[in-house]
C-alpha cells in the first residue's frame, strides 16, 4: 500500500515529528511505500540543516533526511510556510537576497499541490500534528 | 474509519467531539496524550466506556509505557504498537486525525 503523509508540528515540540517517523518508518518495515512526507505550518523547521541537538538526543531532521535517502521518499516543505519561517533553499535565499540557506539537500521546497498530489496518488493520506 | 486522536482529554475536547461524531463500527486509536484517555479513572473514562458499544478502540502501547500509563489500561481498551497502527490505517478504508 501507498502511504502520504502530512507533518503539521516541528522537532521537539511536542511528539509528532516523532510519531510521524516511527509510523513511516513501520509502514516501511511492513513492505508498504511512503511516497511523500509534506511538511506544513511549523512543521516545515522538521527540514532545517543547522539543528544541533545534544549528543544524546535523536536528530529529528538527519533522521527525516537519511529516510528519505534511503527509501526513497519525497521530503517536501510547502514553500510559503517555510519562507515565513525563515527557511530557504539555496534557490530561494538568491532569490531572496538572503546571505544564508538552511534547508537540508534531502529535503525539496515545493507547493500544497504536492500535498493534494499526495492525498490523490496515495492509498492513505496520514495527517500528524498539534 | 480511523479515527486518531493526540490530544488529552484535559487539554482538548477532540477525544470528546471524535467519540460524539464517529459512525457506529468505526476505529479510534489514542496516541501521544490521548493515551491518557484509555487508562482508568480518567476525566474521559465514562465517555470510552459508553463509546466500546459501537466503536473498536485501540491505543498506543509505546505512548502508554512512555507515559508510565501501561498497567492503568480499562478493560476493552486494545493496545497496538506502531506496526499496528500501520495495520489500523492500511485494514480501515481512510483516517481521520483529530488535531
Amino acid at each position: 500500500m501507498k502511504f502520504g503523509i502530512l507533518v503539521n508540528e516541528g522537532p521537539y515540540t511536542h511528539q509528532s515529528s516523532d510519531s510521524a517517523f516511527k509510523f513511516a518508518q513501520a509502514a516501511i518495515a511492513k513492505g508498504h511505500e511512503v511516497t511523500r512526507v509534506f511538511f506544513y505550518h511549523d512543521g516545515v523547521n522538521n527540514a532545517t540543516r543547522l539543528t544541533v541537538p545534544p549528543v544524546d538526543d535523536r536528530h529529528v531532521v538527519n533522521r527525516w533526511a537519511e529516510l528519505g535517502e534511503k527509501h526513497g521518499v519525497d521530503l517536501v516543505v510547502c514553500i510559503a510556510a517555510a519562507q515565513r519561517r525563515g527557511l530557504l533553499d539555496d534557490n530561494e535565499a538568491k532569490r531572496q537576497g538572503k546571505d544564508a540557506n538552511n534547508i537540508h539537500p534531502a529535503f525539496r521546497i515545493s507547493g500544497l499541490g504536492q500535498l493534494v498530489e499526495a492525498g490523490i496518488q496515495n492509498d492513505r493520506l496520514v495527517t500528524f500534528g498539534d | 474509519m480511523l479515527h486518531i486522536i493526540n490530544k488529552s482529554p484535559s487539554e482538548r475536547n477532540s477525544v470528546e467531539a471524535a467519540l460524539r461524531l464517529a459512525t457506529k463500527g468505526s476505529v479510534v486509536l489514542l496516541i501521544e496524550d490521548a493515551v491518557y484517555a484509555a487508562t482508568r479513572g480518567n476525566t474521559a473514562a465514562a465517555k470510552i466506556q459508553t463509546a466500546m458499544a459501537d466503536l473498536k478502540i485501540y491505543a498506543l502501547k509505546p505512548d502508554l509505557e512512555t507515559r508510565g500509563m501501561a498497567d492503568r489500561v480499562m478493560d476493552g481498551v486494545s493496545l497496538v504498537d506502531y506496526a499496528g497502527f500501520v495495520d489500523l490505517v492500511a485494514e480501515q478504508p481512510n483516517c481521520q486525525s483529530w488535531l
